[in-house]
């Protein structure tokens, strides 16, 4: 500063210039005040492994451990599952359990969840039923489950879409005078989408009682983060809406669930939205239609195994003498049985009323939906009889 | 409108003068992209996965290594900024060629195409035309999870200022993306995704003339009715038609492979020779095509018509999970049963 006034001073000024600008505020800038740091550490959040691990509660490890080990045989059950022909398609969370999970862990009862195409497990952690939460990608039918029972909202296949959605719902019960808070999950590529910037706004300009969840597994199918941003972190983007960002490892279950905590508190007491970009990895492909060795690098693969979210927790516990081999069994062998009951489930054919075509396009049926309707079943009616 | 042929970068990029090798639709497409980049340098491709990946359906395939990644560009995962981009693109010279990953997703580009790309030569009194192709892989009939089956091409016809093109054959795929990358006005390019993996011994290495974009062609010659169709239904139709000889039905098929322009003469030509019409297609039929092309024909063709023009096209339904798929898209049996409401008697 010193220096620059000395400089402007040493400036010969022609007799009758202008003024030296002295930089000043626009008049109607306001200095922010709330104390809350909108900017993210330049660290991803460690619990695991560091000292602050300790302050963490026992039965929530032990809680976080056991759903980690039945998400990871869930993502392996549905991926079979497709290999059988069973599922159209399957986008697996293998390597991303512990977002999925603990973030689901961090909400009430009474709170929603707006989960991506991707985010089966964390809907199946929230309580919904495994069979149903597969409805999408066996294409029996788009959603398999009354949103408002388990308050998640369809799994959302068009990216980032579901975002303004979380928004207005947080809004409308705030508006109504209930302390829901809605969780809205996105990809890293997803963040590129006008909606996710627009529900960021909305979020921020309304206060809504919101957060959001970037699961940063390092590709939007082939395009890795580099082609997707060129911001510092995908957390950063908060900061330009006025909100706090929060940056994670994504495979820390605890991290993971303590952020998530924080940030849904902050919501439910008023104090607006969070961003949070939990950073992982995708261990499988895309889907299991993907050709993930077209673009990334087997060696990449294998330094993120090192870190996965399993391995890392159960060490701790271990060391921690919170697990032993009798408790290790237990959850495999829990995880066993749910994917053994998933399998079965899964086996049975649907069965479909292909007259379910009309039952639902409006709430009463137009006079050309029940013409198009008896068309169909007259020609049910003939291939039965052929 | 241009027409482009096949030159010497088509038999370079076919490996030498030879013999035909059969070739996939999505092949073809990617043919197209291919010669029309190394004898332009100022088409561009670019788009979601389509350059280290070559697209999920690998229709770009090897462009981004060949032309390197500012011509086949992997952009950020967003629609309204790819199409809006090219708009800029197109301002300042180039051709962009931006593929929407599927149908539903290039919803979010609506805003940039009806606002800008549609209208922008009309409002610039015709100084600043938008030569951008817009390939978007539509329909069903794939087995694909909500929001990958979507047939949209009619919110495309009912916007002034579009072209709307859509092959049915690995010759026209080639030729109609030639003539497309060539148009100096948008052209939205549906590329009809459960036909990507048609083959055909179809090989660029044999220069083929382009025609323009708006010319239908007659696949089937017969005299009792015409089916009017194109796209995905081309090969339904032309199915039907020989399951139809059965009946003692002789059905011509005309594939129209041009929404807009909308070739009137080839179609109402070959009505009048007929007398009967159906239109086929896979989106809806309430508001859809089939509705434009039926008054079209009726308008045109009224005295020569000796029944109704017909039509068979999907329910007016969200596009349905894909274990009921097959209850929704026409199919052989739906298209022979409009023909016999044709009242054949009548007539013949
Ligand atoms: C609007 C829209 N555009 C394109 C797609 C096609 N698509 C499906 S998944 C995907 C990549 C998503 O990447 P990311 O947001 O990082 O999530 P991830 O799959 O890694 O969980 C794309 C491009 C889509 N579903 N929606």
């Amino acid at each position: 500063m010193d220096s620059l006034q000395q400089r402007s001073s040493t400036v010969q000024e022609p007799p009758g210039a202008v003024p030296t600008y002295r930089p000043t505020p626009p008049p109607a800038w306001q200095p922010r005040t709330d104390p809350t740091p909108l900017l993210p550490d330049t660290e991803p959040l460690r619990v695991l492994g560091t000292d602050a691990v300790a302050d963490a509660d026992p039965a929530l490890l032990l809680r976080l451990y056991a759903e980690l080990i039945r998400g990871r045989r869930y993502n392996t059950q549905a991926t079979a599952l497709t290999k059988q022909g069973r599922l159209a398609v399957y986008p697996s969370t293998h390597g991303q359990e512990a977002c999925e999970i603990a973030a689901a862990l961090a909400l009430e009862e009474r709170d929603w969840l707006f989960p991506s195409y991707r985010d089966t497990l964390a809907a199946v952690a929230r309580g919904l039923d495994p069979v149903q939460a597969l409805t999408l990608l066996r294409g029996d039918w788009h959603t398999g489950y009354d949103p408002h029972e388990y308050r998640i909202a369809p799994l959302c296949t068009p990216l980032a879409t579901q975002l303004p959605h979380a928004v207005g719902l947080a809004h409308a019960a705030r508006l109504k005078g209930d302390d829901v808070v809605a969780l809205a999950m996105v990809g890293d590529g997803g963040t590129s989408e006008g909606d996710f910037h627009e529900a960021l706004n909305f979020a921020a300009v309304w206060q809504a009682p919101v957060v959001f969840l970037v699961q940063n597994n390092g590709f939007a199918i082939s395009v890795p983060l580099a082609k997707q941003t060129a911001a510092p972190s995908l957390a950063h983007k908060a900061v330009g809406y006025g909100m706090p960002g929060r940056l994670v490892d994504g495979n820390d279950a605890i991290a993971v669930h303590q952020v998530l905590t924080e940030a849904v508190a902050r919501a439910r007491r008023g104090g607006g939205p969070t961003l949070v970009e939990a950073v992982t990895y995708r261990i499988d492909a895309h889907t299991n239609a993907d050709d993930a060795t077209r673009y990334r690098a087997a060696g990449e693969v294998e330094t993120w195994r090192a870190h996965d979210p399993i391995l890392i927790l159960e060490r701790e516990l271990t060391e921690r003498g919170l697990l032993d081999e009798d408790g290790r069994r237990a959850a495999a062998e829990a995880a066993e049985t749910m994917a053994a009951e998933l399998r079965e489930r899964m086996n049975a054919d649907p069965v479909l009323d292909p007259m379910d075509l009309f039952s639902h396009v409006y709430a009463e049926q137009t006079t050309q939906l029940r013409e198009q309707a008896a068309q169909l079943r007259a020609e049910l009616e003939a291939e039965g009889e052929a | 409108m241009t027409t482009a042929t096949t030159g010497p970068a088509a038999a370079k990029a076919g490996g030498g003068a030879g013999k035909a090798k059969p070739a996939t639709m999505a092949q073809a497409l990617q043919r197209a992209m291919r010669d029309a980049m190394a004898e332009d340098p100022t088409v561009h491709v670019m788009g979601e996965d389509v350059g280290t990946l070559g697209g999920v359906f690998r229709v770009t395939d090897g462009l981004a290594k060949e032309f390197g990644e500012d011509r086949c560009t992997d952009t950020p995962l967003a629609e309204a900024g790819i199409l809006g981009a090219a708009v800029g693109m197109a301002m300042y010279g180039l051709r962009p060629v931006v593929e929407m990953q599927f149908d539903a997703f290039a919803y979010p580009a609506f805003e940039q195409l009806i606002s800008h790309v549609a209208r922008m030569r009309n409002r610039t009194r015709g100084a600043m035309p938008m030569p951008i192709v817009i390939r978007v892989p539509y329909g069903g009939g794939i087995g694909g999870v909500e929001h990958h089956s979507d047939s949209s091409e009619a919110y495309y016809t009912a916007t002034p200022g579009l072209h709307v093109v859509t092959p049915a054959t690995v010759e026209d795929a080639y030729g109609l993306l030639r003539a497309a990358i060539a148009s100096d006005d948008p052209v939205v390019f549906l590329e009809p995704k459960r036909l990507y993996w048609s083959k055909s011994d179809w090989s660029p290495e044999a220069p083929a003339a382009v025609e323009p974009i708006g010319k239908a062609v007659v696949r089937r010659r017969g005299t009792g009715a015409t089916l009017i169709t194109y796209g995905p239904s081309v090969p339904v139709c032309l199915e039907a038609a020989e399951a139809a000889q059965a009946e003692g039905w002789d059905l011509e098929v005309v594939d129209l492979r041009s929404l807009v322009p909308f070739d009137d003469e080839t179609v109402c030509a070959s009505v009048r020779r007929t007398g009967r019409a159906v239109v086929v297609h896979e989106s809806t039929g309430f508001g859809g095509p089939g509705a434009e092309i039926a008054a079209r024909v009726t308008e045109r063709c009224f005295h020569h018509l000796e029944a109704p023009v017909l039509r068979v096209a999907g329910f007016d339904i969200p596009y349905p999970p894909p274990m009921l798929e097959r209850h929704h898209l026409p199919g052989v049996d739906r298209v022979l049963d409009a023909v016999a409401r044709l009242q054949w008697e009548a007539g013949s």
